[in-house]
């Protein structure tokens, strides 16, 4: 009859300009190039340690000792820290809520307790290569 | 216009409307139920409610301590057998729901925690937090959502009832995106619209509370009862009306005036109580009659605190603490501090009665069922004689579901008894006339007058005739006032032509509701000359019980003011005494 | 009390007269203390009684004034003249279809309701005569996903809901998370068969925005990780030998 409802369009390919917290919703998504790009990078790097060959070891870790290289992981690291590890441990109280009898416990708490669980496998990690 | 077919119509899917849909579809799914509503169901205002529902549940109260707080809190106004039945299924109705999946609030040992109430002898309000008729509302609803013989038609406004030989044989309504209309038939119709505080100008009641029930009975013969008996919430806040439940007064909340004077010892409900251990029944946790004349009279003293938003007089929670005030009155921070910036932690908010409640209604027995047979009525659209003069907090909660559960069982009877109603001539002519009225309406041009000018003016009318104090002069104003607010009304145009959602229609349609129920609540103040409950009179003070111990009934003439009869209270136990509130003086 | 005249833009639709929707404005004095819904009533009342909105309660329970300000979907009741600036654009919640000016079409959501079973599945009858025992702890767990009024905002806020309208979304499972975690439910496994699913929670791609539009903090984005990982746990545990298929 007289009911025409409208729908307003949804560009498929710019719907993340339409403010700030889809923009930086994006950008966290895209990281997952740059981390899908430097875990292929470290299967290439195994395969080299995996050779045997120290020639090729010692070749490789020379080729990394220029501008661009550094600057590679330098980027890398700091997206793994700032999305990888900060945003993701920043939400996980909502995935992972916990609650001491009536009280849920804060959210600030959980997220320090990844940290501090990361500190942890971090150094056990160092311990075993031996870095200690 | 099209046709549909049911068992029951319920018209309303507030708090009423859904329990008494779920009663039906539970005892026997066979009944087409259409639910028909003006709003989603969710918004209705059933969700507005904050502070309880009423049933026994401590070891030291018992039904017949609620029995005499309801009666002697209604000024003996109350039918006495609606009230013992409401008592004795009250605890039962709201098991059910906690079984439903309603978030009461617990006690340490995990059972539902109690608050003090206004006017209760005992702890007997069950509450969730605040927010208690936001969560039966939706428990309701979600709950409702399991039967599929619940038929709902969200958004469908209902214009009048179909009766042929003094039979209700069911409603026209209009869907709100189309503009279409429909004409349900139904050998049983339930009213479950909720009240009318929108005739006010300053309520706590949504823009949905229109009295739209109420009129459409009243211009199908049915009277409406004891409508002159209209509730001011004693605790609303000013400029906005919004309200703030009594939970906070029962939790320990103090009301002051300018001089930080607890003025309600002033006024019958002394001694003064201790600061933060509040006592049940006195100061104030006396009943909201009391509590909003007790303004009234502090105003005239001027005695109270001029704020931005005119008169009021101070709440103070400050001694409750910000842990128990976030656990149990979280709703009451966040509007008192959005609305009026006073945040109720750190400082006092600013209060003033506001309409609240319609203790009068269809006229209904305690089966709500009304003078026609086969329309019901239930919740603040109807009046079945339990509130009395005076409604008591927290008892209108349980009512929705009490008088639903009942009155759904009573109209599935009567539904199957009577069998499907046949579509015949007379039937559908009504229904033409009903829809004619309404295009009459939409085309209507010319005339100068505005629905929102028509309806405030009715608004200011009925508050200075029809207020806290009225009296013969005032009272009468308002009769003649809305008389002529009825004539202006046909210089109304509607400047929305559109078939799609338009609300410029539906607010002429409820300023028609509007007037039908002003002229009753005017009619019924100017008339009874005595004072009782919510309805108190400067020229006849003190109850009358010789003439008035009766309900007042409006039925709609054809020209003029509506006639009133009365009709006699039913007592069976507890004969017309005093209401006192001294604290713990009475039995 | 001060006044502030607002330039507020509305968009209107009317289907009988218009193609698309289009801008128009008022001029709105507004008091200092009113929240955006009271200058949409004043435009009703004194300016142009054709504009079509919902509303009922003013006091952020019912639900119904969900709508765009300034790009952002709020409870108008809740966005008040003195946190907004002079200019003010209103529009129809996004990602739902326009039925008329500021009115949108909601069928979607109300159908996906059904979906979410949101009430109480027993398989043991319930305690004879009186209420469940429920500590306040685990009261907690659920409270805060009670508070939902259906204001939909979450769904204007989710861009998933905007790219792929069969995603069930946020209000509706997160629902379906307070009675799954609701100590007197027993229908979770009933609820996870149809929720965790593609359609359901795993169409979340946590943008988190449903979160922070949210005017009742009921936080959907976190029920809805919560079933993630409840959903990810029934799926294994039905692999173990002995576990239900």
């Amino acid at each position: 009859m007289s009911r025409n409802p409208y729908v307003r369009p949804v560009s498929p390919t710019t719907w993340y300009m339409r403010n700030g917290r889809y923009i930086k919703y994006m950008l966290r998504e895209v990281t997952c190039l740059l981390v899908g790009f430097y875990s292929f990078f470290l299967i290439c790097v195994l395969a080299i340690l995996a050779g045997g060959s120290e020639e090729r070891w010692l070749a490789f870790l020379a080729s990394q000792q220029n501008a661009f290289w550094l600057a590679f992981h330098v980027i890398a690291l700091l997206f793994y820290l700032v999305y990888m590890t900060f945003d993701w441990f920043q939400l996980a109280p909502k995935a992972m809520p916990l609650q001491v009898g009536e009280q849920k416990v804060p959210p600030a708490f959980i997220v320090a307790a990844h940290y501090v669980a990361w500190a942890v496998v971090t150094a056990l990690v160092f311990l075993l290569a031996g870095v200690f | 216009m099209e046709t549909i077919h049911a068992d029951v119509v319920i018209v309303g899917a507030g708090g009423a409307g859904l329990r008494a849909a779920i009663a039906i579809a539970e005892t026997d799914p066979s009944l087409e139920i259409a639910l028909i509503s003006k709003v989603y169901p969710m918004r209705s205002h059933t969700c507005a409610a904050e502070g309880g529902a009423a049933g026994v549940k401590g070891a030291d109260d018992s039904l017949e301590m609620h029995f005499n707080d309801t009666v002697s809190g209604g000024d003996w106004l109350c039918d006495q057998e609606v009230v013992e039945y409401f008592v004795s299924q009250a605890s039962r109705e709201l098991i059910q729901l906690e079984h439903w999946g309603c978030p009461w609030s617990r006690e340490d040992d995990g059972s539902v925690a109690v608050r003090p109430f206004g006017g209760m002898k005992k702890k007997r309000t069950w509450y969730a937090a605040d927010k208690s008729g936001f969560h039966i509302l939706h428990t309701l609803f979600q709950t409702s959502l399991q039967f599929p013989s619940i038929k709902r038609y969200d958004e469908y406004f209902a214009l009048d009832l179909l009766h042929k030989d003094g039979k209700c044989r069911g409603v026209v309504a209009m869907e709100m995106r189309s503009g279409r209309f429909f004409a349900y038939h139904a050998p049983a119709v339930i009213m479950a619209s909720g009240g009318a505080g929108q005739v006010f100008p300053f309520t706590t009641n949504g823009a949905v509370k229109t009295g739209d029930g109420m009129a459409m009975a009243y211009r199908a013969g049915i009277p409406l009862k004891d409508m002159e008996f209209v509730q001011y919430h004693p605790t609303g806040l000013p400029g906005t009306g919004i309200l703030l439940t009594e939970g906070c007064r029962g939790e320990g909340g103090i009301l002051v005036n300018k001089n930080g004077y607890r003025y309600l010892q002033d006024y019958g409900m002394g001694p003064e109580t201790p600061i933060g251990s509040p006592v049940l029944k006195t100061m104030e946790l006396g009943p909201r009659d009391r509590l909003s004349q007790a303004f009234w009279h502090e105003q005239k003293k001027g005695n109270t605190v001029e704020t931005p938003w005119g008169h009021s007089v101070l709440l103070d929670m400050r001694h409750l603490g910000e842990k128990k005030i976030n656990e149990r009155l979280p709703l009451v921070r966040e509007l008192a501090s959005s609305y009026v910036g006073h945040d109720p932690v750190k400082e006092p908010v600013p209060v003033r009665p506001v309409i609240h409640f319609m203790m009068g209604g269809i006229d209904t027995n305690l089966n709500g069922e009304t003078q026609m047979p086969g329309l019901f009525a239930i919740g603040e659209t109807a009046c079945s004689g339990l509130h009395g003069a005076n409604r008591l907090g927290s008892n209108s909660l349980t009512d929705l579901l009490v008088s639903g559960k009942r009155s759904a069982d009573r109209a599935s009877a009567y539904a199957k008894e009577t069998g499907r109603s046949e579509d015949n001539p007379t039937l559908r002519a009504q229904a033409e006339d009903i829809v004619g009225n309404v295009r009459g309406l939409l085309q209507r041009s010319g005339g100068g007058e505005t629905t929102a000018g028509v309806r405030r003016e009715m608004r200011d009318s009925l508050e200075s005739g029809a207020g806290i104090y009225r009296d013969e002069k005032g009272a009468q104003a308002t009769c003649d006032k809305v008389a002529e607010l009825h004539e202006r009304f046909q210089g109304i145009e509607v400047n929305d032509k559109s078939n799609v959602f338009n609300t410029d229609l539906q607010q002429l349609l409820e300023l028609r509701n509007l007037l039908d129920v002003a002229e009753t609540v005017a009619e019924g103040s100017l008339q009874r000359r005595e004072s009782r409950g919510a309805h108190q009179r400067l020229d006849f003070v003190g109850r009358d019980d010789e003439n008035f111990l009766k309900h007042s009934l409006a039925f709609r003439e054809p020209k003029g003011r509506p006639r009133i009869e009365w009709l006699d209270v039913t007592i069976t136990r507890s004969q017309p005494g005093v209401r006192d509130y001294s604290g713990g003086k009475d039995k | 009390m001060s006044k502030r005249t607002l330039d507020i833009e509305v968009l209107r639709y009317d289907p009988e007269q218009d193609t698309e929707p289009h801008f128009m404005s008022y001029q709105v004095p507004c008091e200092e203390d009113w929240a955006i819904l009271d200058a949409l009533n004043y435009i009703k009342e004194e300016l142009d009684t054709t504009l079509a909105f919902r509303w009922s309660c003013h006091m952020m329970v019912c639900g119904s004034c969900g709508m765009m300000v300034n790009g952002e979907p709020v409870l108008t009741c809740k966005t008040f003249v003195r946190d907004l600036p002079k200019d003010v654009r209103i529009e129809p919640l996004e990602n739902f279809p326009i039925e008329r000016d500021l009115v949108v079409v909601l069928d979607d959501v109300m159908e996906k309701l059904q979906m979410a079973k949101p009430y109480i599945i027993r398989k043991d009858p319930p305690p004879e005569n009186e209420e469940f025992n429920q500590p306040r702890s685990a009261l907690y767990k659920f409270k805060q996903y009670t508070m939902c009024v259906n204001c939909m905002c979450c769904y204007s806020a989710c861009p998933q809901y905007a790219l792929d309208s069969s995603f069930i979304g946020p209000a509706v499972l997160a629902l379906a998370h307070r009675y799954n975690i609701d100590s007197r439910d027993q229908g979770k496994s009933e609820r996870l068969d149809i929720l965790a699913d593609h359609d359901g929670v795993w169409n979340c791609s946590f943008v988190g925005a449903c979160s922070e539009v949210c005017p009742k903090n009921v936080d959907p984005a976190a029920a809805l990780q919560q079933m993630k990982i409840d959903g990810a746990k029934a799926y294994w545990l039905q692999k173990l030998p002995g576990g239900k298929s």
